[in-house]
């Protein structure tokens, strides 16, 4: 009853005098807006990191074997594993990657040759401009076919090339039978800066005759950690000693992403937070002066029988109100802004429910917090001094 | 049973009884005795005039009666309660429930209309929405203003406003009206139709206890004290004070 009496005292208030009302929201306005919005954007540019590492392979564990030559796994045990855990496993390719000098015609350039599987380009997602991918025949008959990316299209064979053209691979005469879609714009060490040969190839020409190491794929990024288990425990039986071999998945990349843009998100997020501190001040100074000017008031209302508590009260819920109202209006402008500076520079962001219900907690925090002297101030004042205060 | 006994007592106590009361006020090194000494007893149904000059300690003994302030020393019982000795908030109790005020500058909240002027000491008392705005129409219409209950205190007359005033300090139906220069912001002739309510207001039973610094408004009352010095030099009726004037 008494509290919804002190609101309606406030709301009287605020109208009473709106543009101070709204110059003291102000502050309010500009950090609880400015908190969603660095927040909202924040959480925009961290699911697009997020995003664009998935799509580089979230779901993809490497496993790579270090000694070779006591004990060893091959190919098809590989496939099998894959086969064995299908609910796990999309599948497996091995994976021979080297840098090498490749020849087309007169020029050469310096680029990575990844020896695979013919699952290769389903299981990673990639898709050819033209022609075909590595086959099983290729890997079988060893048959030096090579697929290109689209770097190598633009500087090795000059912007176009015919499958059937041949590059020489480390001097070996290799005929190109696809080309991959552009995928990362064409540049250097990207994933266009690359070519595909068969595994078999790939394995001779580091002149080792067993494959290294090895790429799957889960189901489900989820997987992965699962997957990792299965991986360990079927290698460690193999080689008994878990030095030599190494499975490195990408699920640590996304924990250091993860913890980066947290520590960002905290750090934008406390320099707005100081703006509501900045917006809290403001309040107060008002309620202030408010207290003040409106001795006479207070002095009407303790005669007539207000307890401390009751002035105490209407001006702490004051104080809230407009820090609350504030708050809202802060709420609405931070969601607009969110999405229109994300439209603008490009980056898919909302406002968390997080920082929403943080920053309305905060703003009527502040404001009962910072309300509260002021109130207190008031609640003191002596009924006698204020009644003759003109 | 002792409970019971005790409440008949408070029944026919006299309604206040200031003994010995002393208020000093620290003025730097200076002492300033604003009461020294008042013993005054004002029973129920009264109507009293406090009189004295600017200074004399008439505002002092006003603000004890009308429990805004409390004695240095001295006793005040109040409807047979002491109030003299009580905080803050238990002084808040007494002025909502105990006493009607009436002030010499109407003191209405500018921001209210008339009907949350008068429901404000209501309000403090808890009443419900409902009892709150049909005590206070009672109130209105007893001074005469229940048309103008919409009405901000910038639209009421001066005389409007003092009546306003009275309709807030009797809806709570109090057991003492205190009035402070009542008149004191009004013309002569509004002045006189406030005391004439005020007398019967008396008539139909309230206690009242009227400050004032003039002696015709005093002699509208029926019995008169006289502050002179922060001490009471006369205490009579109204006929004794005027030969008191006269000689």
């Amino acid at each position: 009853m008494r509290i919804i009496q002190a609101f309606k005292l406030a709301w009287q208030s605020i109208l009473g005098s709106k543009m101070r009302s709204f110059l003291t929201m102000l502050g309010m306005i500009i950090g609880v807006g400015s908190v969603i919005t660095l927040l909202g954007l924040m959480q925009g540019a961290t699911n697009y990191l997020i995003d664009t590492f998935s799509e580089m392979g979230t779901n993809t564990l490497s496993v790579s074997v270090t000694n070779t030559d006591t004990r060893n796994v091959d190919v098809d045990e590989m496939y099998q594993l894959a086969e064995d855990n299908s609910k796990i496993f999309e599948g497996v390719t091995p994976s021979v990657s080297s840098k090498y000098t490749v020849k087309y015609e007169s020029t050469s350039l310096s680029t990575s040759v990844k020896g695979v599987g013919e699952d290769y380009l389903t299981l990673n997602s990639l898709t050819l401009s033209s022609g075909r991918f590595i086959s099983y025949a290729d890997i079988k008959n060893r048959y030096n076919a090579c697929v290109i990316g689209s770097y190598i299209v633009q500087e090795l064979c000059g912007g176009s090339v015919s499958l059937g053209d041949t590059i020489r691979i480390n001097g070996d005469i290799y005929k190109i039978v696809g080309v991959q879609q552009e995928q990362a714009g064409s540049e250097a060490n990207s994933t266009d800066d690359c070519i595909y040969i068969s595994y078999s190839n790939a394995t001779r020409l580091a002149g080792s005759s067993d494959i290294s190491s090895y790429t799957f794929i889960t189901k489900d990024p989820e997987y992965v950690t699962v997957a990792e288990t299965i991986l360990d425990n079927y290698l460690y039986n193999v080689f008994k000693n878990e030095e030599l071999y190494t499975i490195s998945t990408s699920a640590e990349l996304l924990d250091t992403i993860n913890s980066i843009t947290t520590i960002l998100s905290s750090v934008l997020g406390g320099i707005a937070g100081i703006s509501l501190l900045v917006a809290g001040v403001g309040i107060m100074n008002i309620m202030l002066v408010s207290v003040v000017e409106r001795t006479k008031e207070i002095g009407i209302r303790k005669a007539l029988g207000a307890k401390r508590s009751d002035i105490m009260w209407q001006f702490v819920i004051e104080a809230a109100s407009i820090s609350m109202l504030g708050g809202l209006i802060g709420i609405i402008i931070g969601y607009v802004a969110t999405g229109s500076i994300g439209n603008i520079v490009g980056v898919e962001a909302a406002p968390t429910t997080n920082s929403i219900i943080l920053a309305f907690g905060v703003s009527a925090a502040i404001g009962i917090g910072f309300g509260y002297m002021p109130a207190s101030k008031a609640s003191k004042l002596n009924p006698i001094d204020a009644l003759r205060n003109e | 049973m002792r409970l019971r006994k005790q409440k008949e007592e408070n029944s026919n106590a006299p309604l206040i009884q200031l003994v010995d009361i002393h208020k000093i006020y620290k003025m730097g090194n200076e002492e300033v005795r604003a009461n020294d000494g008042i013993d005054l007893v004002i029973d129920k149904g009264e109507f009293v005039a406090i009189v004295g000059k600017s200074g004399s300690g008439k505002s002092t003994i006003m603000n004890i009666i009308g429990a805004l302030d409390v004695p240095t020393s001295g006793k005040y019982i109040l409807k047979g309660k002491d109030v003299s000795k009580l905080r803050d908030n238990e002084l808040a109790i007494i002025r909502n429930k105990t006493i009607g005020f009436i002030f010499q500058q109407y003191n209405l909240l500018k921001k209210s209309n008339l009907l949350a002027n008068v429901e404000l000491p209501l309000l403090y008392a808890g009443f419900s929405r409902r009892e709150r705005k049909r005590a206070a129409m009672e109130a209105l219409t007893k001074v005469g203003l229940e048309d103008k209950w919409r009405n901000f205190p910038n639209q009421l007359s001066g005389g409007q406003q003092q009546r306003g005033a009275v309709a807030r300090a009797l809806a709570g139906k109090p057991s003492l009206i205190l009035a402070d220069e009542p008149t004191g912001a009004l013309d002569s002739k509004l002045g006189k139709e406030l005391l004439d309510f005020l007398n019967e207001l008396n008539e139909e039973g309230n206690t009242i206890v009227l400050i004032t610094h003039d002696r015709s408004v005093a002699e509208r009352a029926k019995r008169v004290v006289t502050i002179y010095d922060g001490k009471i030099v006369f205490d009579g009726n109204v006929d004794e004070y005027r030969k008191q004037v006269l000689a």
